[in-house]
């Protein structure tokens, strides 16, 4: 399944991705870094075409899909 | 496993206030006094909660990209160099825009001082003079506040176009990932959050 996954060491926490998510799947934690709710995310994409650091992106992961 | 309903709230409509105050300042400097408020409420949103709810959910400027950006078809929305989303960059870019601000009141203080006179100009990237004559003809203040007036609006004004020039080049927000404030404030929030994080451990 396809997930969104956020590299908190370059993500700026300016929240633009926690505003285009259309499910309301990340929010961000302590004003630090952004954080996906894997539960809730469809890995539509829409907050890695947003993120203007380019740290959030979409990705394969293996123990969602069971 | 909830999704928050999609609402619109008020400040989602602040980018017209950035608009705005760039055009008060066009007419009357002494608005750009305003642009403080764009200073100090992030910082008590950082300081005191600990979030950047500003950048997060009501920064004018970060809204404006966006809607000149993605709504007006703006920008390229190609992903800008690493390197400007780095820690060495961000936090230079921090150093040298607090710089800056520090030599922009310490002319105001020469003029405050009476070394200087009121110079009604705008400066661009902190290099190109423009003549701001227009926007001041004395007031009920002192020449300082004016001063600090064509001061802050430069720095206002310089940082909106440099904002600009990044969302039609590359993404829309691009600027945030180096926007002094927003390092400045998560800068604040990745402190606070280790401290909560050792009273937690201690307890
Ligand atoms: S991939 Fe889509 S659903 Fe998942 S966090 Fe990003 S925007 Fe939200
Ligand atoms: S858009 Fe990117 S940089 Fe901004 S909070 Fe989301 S993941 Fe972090
Ligand atoms: S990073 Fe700067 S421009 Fe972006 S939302 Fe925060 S204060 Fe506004």
């Amino acid at each position: 399944m396809r997930k969104a996954a956020n590299d908190i060491s370059r993500c700026v926490a300016c929240g633009v991705c926690a505003l285009q998510c259309p499910r309301g799947a990340i929010d961000i934690y302590r004003g630090c870094y952004a954080v996906v709710d894997v539960k809730t995310c469809v890995g539509c994409g829409i907050c890695e075409k947003a993120c203007p650091a380019g740290s959030i992106r979409v990705k394969e992961t293996e123990e969602a899909s069971k | 496993m909830k999704t928050k309903a999609k609402k619109g709230h008020w400040y989602d409509y602040l980018w017209i206030w950035s608009i705005v105050y760039f055009a008060l300042g066009f007419f009357n400097i002494l608005f750009a006094w305003l642009g403080l408020i764009d200073f100090v409420l992030p910082l008590i949103f950082a300081i005191v909660g600990g979030n950047k709810w500003f950048c997060n959910h009501m920064c004018g400027r970060g809204q404006l990209f966006w809607v000149l950006g993605r709504n007006l078809k703006c920008s390229r929305r190609k992903q800008a160099p690493k390197w400007i989303s780095s820690k060495w960059f961000r936090y230079g870019f921090l150093t040298f825009f607090m710089t800056m601000f520090g030599t922009m009141i310490f002319q105001t203080y020469l003029v405050f001082s009476g070394a200087e006179s009121l110079r009604k100009a705008v400066k661009l990237f902190w290099t190109f003079k423009v003549p701001w004559k227009w926007a001041y003809n004395g007031s009920v203040f002192p020449d300082w506040v004016a001063q600090f007036g064509f001061g802050f609006y430069s720095l206002m004004l310089t940082s909106t176009l440099i904002g600009l020039i990044m969302m039609v080049l590359y993404k829309e927000r691009t600027w945030c990932s180096f926007c002094p404030m927003g390092t400045m404030t998560q800068g604040i929030c990745k402190i606070k959050a280790k401290e909560k994080e050792i009273d937690h451990d201690v307890k």
